[in-house]
């Protein structure tokens, strides 16, 4: 199988609610999806059915190895940036160069701002080197400089073979990018 | 795997984490020779039981710090991305709490016998009742944190939920103290804590998949 994610069918049930049913996606090597849609109508349970955290009630979700970037960190605060992003990948550099976080390498996480966050969370991504990148809200609290940062990062991993899909409310430059529009 | 656990001895040395169950387990053994009186007699016949039931109280301080705190901050979901395991994750976490846990209570189990008056025989079958009985509490613990992780006020129930399971090896631990291997209770011991052991990862690892929905 060569398709980075393949969703055929999907339903999600959240708290005895149906969010969606019957949403099918095929994302090819080099493509992208945009998932759009208003507040609590399942963007974010559609990234986490994708990267396999929950199960769909009906339909099949199969995927290659996927990195998620959502509200969470995943980075112990009490460690510098760069020892905690090389906890999840071997070649932490790629990341904190795509990310221009090189400064902050070695600043403790707790220490740093929402938008440098986010960058660290994008960085993580990266530097995961793996094909599916699912990215809940990537442009929440970055700057224009991370944004950029990010566009290009994205471009960069489509360019590469890598797959997208995304949720954001921000625009976003993905080009030829599939809209999902949810609710 | 080696990486899971040696995180979790780097979490449980930071912050003095570790050291809390630890000084707690000293503070019970220092305490309780106040409550029954200096009798010499006395508290090295009921010392070995105290002591037991120290080291079950300290087992549960841990309980908040070991699962919840990963799924809170995202690492457990990462992790599932990684392709680990929740079991595997749950068995590292119970192998780096019990390294972190068993060795330094046993440590710490010779000058709260010392202050119980306990005599060098007992003291000895203190330390082997520890050493078998520490990865049984250590999974008690591990099993418990992941059912309560995500609730609020978790930590009381937690001790509802972990007291009555640890019955049996204050039972057969103060036993083996008091009486020596009298009726195998250093194989039934040793038998209980195995089971706790073996089954902890696979309540824990389906207590954190459940614990997404």
């Amino acid at each position: 199988m060569s398709e980075r994610l393949t969703l055929a069918g999907v339903a999600c049930v959240r708290g005895g609610r149906l969010l969606f049913e019957g949403l099918s996606l095929t994302l090819a090597p080099g493509a992208a999806a945009m998932v759009r849609g208003p507040n609590g109508t399942g963007k974010s349970s559609l990234l986490r059915l994708a990267a396999g955290l929950l199960r769909p009630a009906a339909g099949t979700v199969d995927r290659q190895d996927a990195a998620l970037s959502d509200e969470h960190l995943a980075l112990d605060e009490r460690l510098r940036l760069g020892d905690a992003l090389s906890f999840w990948a071997k070649d932490v550099d790629a990341g904190i160069a795509a990310m221009g976080l090189e400064a902050l390498a070695r600043v403790p996480v707790r220490m740093l701002s929402t938008g440098q966050r986010k960058r660290a969370a994008l960085a993580r991504v990266v530097a995961s080197k793996a094909p599916l990148w699912l990215l809940d809200e990537p442009a929440n609290g970055l700057d224009a400089d991370g944004l950029a940062r990010l566009e290009a990062a994205m471009a960069a991993h489509r360019a590469a073979g890598g797959a997208i899909l995304a949720a954001s409310h921000q625009p976003l430059a993905l080009d030829g990018a599939q809209i999902v529009t949810l609710g | 795997m080696i990486g899971l656990i040696l995180r979790e001895l780097r979490l449980a040395a930071t912050g003095g984490a570790a050291a809390l169950p630890l000084v707690f387990f000293l503070l019970v053994a220092t305490l309780f020779p106040f409550a029954v009186g200096p009798d010499g007699p006395l508290l090295a016949r009921t010392g070995g039981g105290a002591l037991w039931m120290a080291a079950l109280l300290a087992a549960l301080l841990p309980v908040d710090r070991l699962i919840e705190p990963d799924r809170a901050s995202g690492v457990l979901d990462q992790l599932f991305l990684k392709g680990i395991s929740e079991e595997s994750i749950a068995f590292a976490k119970l192998a780096g709490h019990w390294l972190s846990f068993g060795p330094p209570l046993m440590l710490a189990a010779i000058p709260a016998a010392a202050l119980m008056k306990l005599p060098p025989e007992v003291l000895i079958r203190v330390e082997i009742g520890l050493l078998i009985g520490t990865p049984g509490l250590a999974a008690l613990t591990l099993g418990v944190s992941a059912l309560t992780a995500g609730l609020r006020r978790g930590g009381a129930l937690a001790g509802l939920l972990m007291l009555p399971l640890a019955v049996p090896l204050l039972i057969f631990g103060a036993g083996l103290v008091e009486r020596g291997n009298e009726g195998g209770a250093l194989q039934l011991l040793g038998a209980v804590s195995l089971l706790l052991v073996a089954g902890a990862p696979f309540v824990a690892g389906a207590a954190i998949r459940a614990g997404r929905d």
